[in-house]
Order: C-alpha cells, then structure tokens, then sequence
C-alpha cells in the first residue's frame, strides 16, 4: 500500500524532532505498527531507506514493534487477540468483533546522539 | 516507488478547470503559492502541485544522548488537516461522502445517475481523484454541477491536504452534498481520513464476494457498502448475501445497499440512504 508515502512521514517526524532538539545524529528509530495497522513493515523498511537517504534519518535503523491485534467480541463480549481483521472469535467463533487497538501506526521514540 | 502498489506522494496536481467561474480558478490559483512545490507540471492551467510530503510541528527541544520519547503517529499531520476540513464541512452545512472502490466498480457512473436524481434537490459539488486525467471531472461538469480534478501523480490515495485544496476551490454546496471519489484502490484510500462524514465503499458484482476478505482495511473503516451493478446478477454466479456476510465479518453491522444503472433496482435505496444522511446532518445542526 502507501509505505512511501509513510515513510517520507517518519522521515519528516524525526527530522522534525531532530532539528527541534538540536542532535547531532539518528541511531535508531522506534516505530509502533500495529497488527493490525495496514502497513507491511518490510516494505516500510524498504521505502525508508530510499527516503531516508540524504536526510538525517539517512543511516538509521528501525526497530518496529508490533503490538497484537485487539478486539472486543459482541457476542461474548470477551477482549481477546486477533491476528488479522475478519478473524473469529476465539472464545466463542463469532465474528462480530470490534477492533480494540494494535491498529496504530506511532513513532514512538529516536536514539540521537 | 513503493514496492507493493508503486505509490508515490509526489505529483498531485488539481485542475478546477476553466470550469463554471473564474472564482474556482482564481482561488486555486491563490492557494497554490501556500504551498511546497514539487514536480510542478509546467504551464498547466489551474494546476496545484502537491508533493513534498507533510510538514510537521515541532516538540520543545530536550535532551540529546539517548532514547528520545517521541509519540507521534505516523498519519497525524494527515489527521489534523482533516480535522479541520470535518469543522469546515460542518459550519458550512455540507455533507461530504468519500466514495472508494476498486478501479471500474462503477463510483463515477454512480455519481453521475445520483447528480441526475439529486441536483434539483441539493446543491452538489465534487472533488474527482484520480492518478491521471481529468475525464472523470469533465464527465461530472457535463451534468452541470461544479468538480474538481485532483491528479494524484503516482500516488494511489487522496489526502487531506489535497481535499481542501481542492474544496477551497469549489463554489459552496451548503446544505448540500460534497462527494469526493477517491482514486480507484481497495488499499490506500483507507488510511486516509479525507473529512468526510461518511464513507461508502463500492464492490460491484462483477467482482469477487470475497473482496472484503482480501482487503479488509477498507471494508472495515466503510460506514456503507453500495454493492454496484446488480442489475447484472441474472448474467453471473455472484452471491449478495456471502459478499455482505464477508464484509460484516471486518465491519459487523455494516449497513449495504444495491444500486444499478441500468435495470432494477435502480438507485433509489442508495439515494434513500443519501437523504437520510442529509436529513441527520440537517437535524443535528438544528
């Protein structure tokens, strides 16, 4: 899907940042993608590098933290995990679950130096 | 280039056409130097570049040395600018519909038979999206109501930013409807909050019933699924009820409706549904 463009908006965050705190350099990026965000995390990495390159962000690693997908079921009213959105219940196999959290796309923090 | 759908935010460019007023030009003319330029299309009338990606606010400065906390979400900038178009739509008594389907599902013939049935009763403008050419919003200016073109270059969705530009440069629809059709894309369209009060996702029956399986993202952030073409079901194996049962496995209780153009049942439980939305908007700000 759009991980250029969601790159270029890591690259811009942490630009941003780094030229608010004054740092000298980015080692290492945090992102938080959820499970169940729709980002695929390889072609984020792939893109970052091709936008990251020239700009301070250039040279920094990733490290992207996948929280679970999370859902409230309607018909148990459980909170359970999910893998993926139309996956059942797995208290009771309905499908009437609404999505909780793990589906956020954060930066979540830059290690500067 | 993106390596799963080849997007690219660089390139959009607007084109409000010499259409209906020189307002429309004007104004976009007048908001283009607001904004980063890229790739700007020489010479090209009425044209807006957008690109350059989003521009952020800054954090007061801390440390330097180690682990910065920063939270910031990825599509924030995104998000406030459609913040702000939801208040504007709002104050200006404009219901906005984004419309998104795959390519072909049939948003713009839709569009076309619903300005048909609804000019006379509501004002109506519409922001077109597409990656190249203006033949949607010509095909829209041919019923006489007033749209944009957004080209998105290379990029597979519209934002937020490249809907006020283009509303900015449309003549008021108050009380009326704003319907913006997004760019032919079952994946991209969905991240992107546009402002609209409503979402309607398209899938026609000439498609597969598990297309909400397969793309789940934009099923499960559609306020309605308009299931398009129905009057072709006598001609295929295509089953409605597994296609809304599919879809209500990643958005349960979501609401459909059938539309065709051609045959029965026609449009009218789409535009019932369209009334409806206007009737609540209307009674919310009484």
């Amino acid at each position: 899907m759009h991980e250029l463009a969601l790159a270029r908006s890591v690259v811009k965050i942490v630009e941003d940042e780094a030229a608010a705190r004054a740092v000298a350099g980015v080692k290492k990026i945090v992102l938080e993608i959820g499970a169940l965000s729709c980002v695929d995390p390889r072609a984020l990495e792939f893109s970052f590098d091709a936008v990251a390159s020239g700009t301070i962000a250039a040279g920094a690693s990733l490290e992207i933290e996948t929280p679970p997908g999370q859902a409230r079921c309607f018909s148990c009213e459980a909170e359970v995990e999910i893998a993926a959105r139309g996956a059942a219940c797995p208290e009771c196999g309905s499908h009437q679950l609404f999505v909780i959290g793990g589906d956020d796309m954060v930066v979540r923090s830059l290690e500067v130096h | 280039m993106c390596t799963v759908c080849g997007c690219d935010g660089d390139g959009a460019k607007l084109d409000a056409g010499d259409a209906k007023s020189a307002h429309a030009h004007e104004q976009a003319h007048a908001h283009h130097h607001d904004h980063r330029h890229a790739n700007a299309p020489a010479g090209a009338p009425g044209a807006l570049d957008f690109g350059a990606g989003e521009a952020g606010a800054s954090l007061p400065g801390v440390a330097d040395g180690d682990l910065v906390d920063i939270e910031r979400r990825l599509l924030s900038k995104n998000d406030e600018i459609a913040a702000a178009n939801r208040a504007r739509f709002e104050a200006d008594g404009v219901v906005a519909i984004n419309l998104m389907s795959s390519p072909g599902a049939g948003k713009t013939t839709l569009l076309v038979e619903t300005i048909n049935a609804l000019r006379d009763e509501f004002p109506i403008a519409v922001i077109e999206g597409d990656q190249q050419t203006s033949n949607d919003a010509a095909r829209i200016r041919e019923t006489g109501v007033p749209a944009v073109q957004v080209n998105t270059g290379k990029g597979c969705h519209l934002d937020a930013e490249m809907v006020r530009d283009a509303y900015a440069a449309l003549p008021q629809s108050a009380g009326g409807f704003l319907f913006i059709e997004n760019v032919g894309n079952l994946v991209c369209p969905a991240s992107f909050d546009l402002g609209e009060a409503r979402r309607a996702v398209l899938a026609s029956v000439t498609e597969g019933e598990d297309k909400p399986l397969k793309y789940p993202d934009m099923f499960a952030s559609a306020n309605l699924l308009v299931v398009t073409k129905t009057d072709l079901l006598p001609h295929l194996r295509f089953d409605v009820e597994a296609l809304v049962a599919n879809a209500r496995r990643v958005r349960p209780n979501l609401d459909y409706v059938s539309a065709s153009v051609e045959a029965a049942p026609g449009l009218g439980y789409w535009l019932a549904w369209l009334r409806s939305e206007a009737g609540a908007r209307r009674e919310a700000a009484e």
